[in-house]
């Protein structure tokens, strides 16, 4: 945490574990991100188990009637929300690599996933 | 940190994942139906007697009484109430909720 | 110390809206303070006034409100999360052309911006949830 001239500016950390459209959480958590965007905050957005899955390529919801949030994450960098990190063992057993994400993310191993949320002020899991 | 778990073992990777994640000074807290790993004999027992070696693990007395698992409860184990729950998130500077 | 809750399963659903009040509580026992404790996702449905449990089991929502009453606590029920979910204040149900509202006494309907707060300001921060 630290004091800036604006108030406080603490670590935020949003942890995404949940597939996108078999419940509503990954698509409730991004609007708490794009929210939370205006506070100024230090966030970073970590995606493990099956929250990988929120950034995967070709997601077409036409026939499932219900709206496709994944582009909503290459709009991320427009509100300063650049740090996205993807867990290598959890994109290894789904057989994915970082090509197959919709946006430019920074692949981590767990162990220095773990670090990084030590480090935290706030996690926010959804 | 503080880790909370509150899905069975036995139908998520929850544990697992909280398991890896949990460093020396963190402390894991299972709840709800989390609580189901404590038990003796389990599948699972000695994934959490290891983690023992590293990190305390508490489980949440109202919900292992509710069902039933009071007299399973692994050595190692320790029990807290509700009150015990908001004393780890005082001592523990975050909460990450393995939902 | 300063806590915020975030509540993110509806009542007697999920055992997290039960965890979350008896955590709650017990802080406030313990003298703690309580920052915020905001509903989200299906959270929102703790704060509707017409759930009307068995005599014999619990009443949720109005456990929230009485807590809410003694304690003056900030219950906030996510916007965008209630009008999703058909949670709505007499504003809301007039903004929104409805003909009835359901808020609980003792609960408001806010933005998220309320969850963020409610993450600077307190010491922690405790998610329930599925």
């Amino acid at each position: 945490m630290s004091e800036m001239e604006g108030g406080i500016v603490k670590k935020f950390l949003y942890v995404n574990r949940k597939a996108p459209y078999g419940t509503v959480y990954a698509q409730e958590s991004l609007e708490v991100v794009l929210i939370g965007a205006a506070f100024e905050q230090d966030v970073s957005l970590a995606f493990i188990d099956d929250g990988v899955y929120q950034l995967a390529k070709g997601q077409d919801t036409k026939a499932l009637g219900v709206k496709n949030f994944s582009p909503t994450y290459r709009a991320l960098e427009d509100y300063d929300v650049t740090k996205l990190f993807v867990e290598k063992e959890s994109l290894e057993v789904r057989g994915l690599s970082a090509d197959d994400m919709v946006v430019p993310v920074t692949i981590m191993g767990a162990q220095e996933m773990a670090e990084y949320m030590n480090g935290q002020d706030v996690i926010l899991s959804f | 940190m503080l880790h909370t778990v509150n899905k069975s073992p036995f139908d998520h990777n929850t544990l697992e994942t909280c398991l890896k994640y949990a460093k020396p000074g963190s402390a894991v807290l299972l709840i709800e139906d989390g609580v189901y790993a404590v038990a003796k004999g389990t599948a699972v027992s000695k994934q959490l007697q290891d983690a023992l070696k590293t990190v305390p693990i508490y489980a949440l007395k109202p919900d292992v009484e509710a069902r039933g698992m009071q007299n399973r409860v692994l050595d190692g184990v320790k029990l807290v109430d509700y009150g015990g729950f908001v004393d780890l998130v005082a001592e523990h500077n975050t909460v990450q909720s393995w939902l | 110390m300063k806590f915020s809750i975030l509540v993110n399963e509806g009542p007697y659903t999920h055992e997290a809206a039960d965890t979350a009040y008896q955590f709650t509580k017990a802080a406030l026992d313990k003298g703690h303070e309580i920052f915020r404790v905001f509903f989200y996702h299906d959270g929102v449905n703790n704060g509707t006034r017409l759930t009307t449990p068995p005599q014999d089991d619990r009443n949720i929502v109005k456990r929230w409100t009485e807590l809410g009453e003694k304690h003056k606590l900030d219950l906030v029920v996510c916007v965008a999360a209630a009008q999703r979910r058909g949670i709505a204040d007499a504003d809301e149900a007039k903004r929104n052309g409805k003909d009835a509202d359901n808020i609980a006494p003792g609960f408001r309907i806010s933005g998220l911006g309320q969850l963020i707060e409610a993450g600077i300001q307190a010491d922690r921060l405790v998610t329930f949830g599925d």
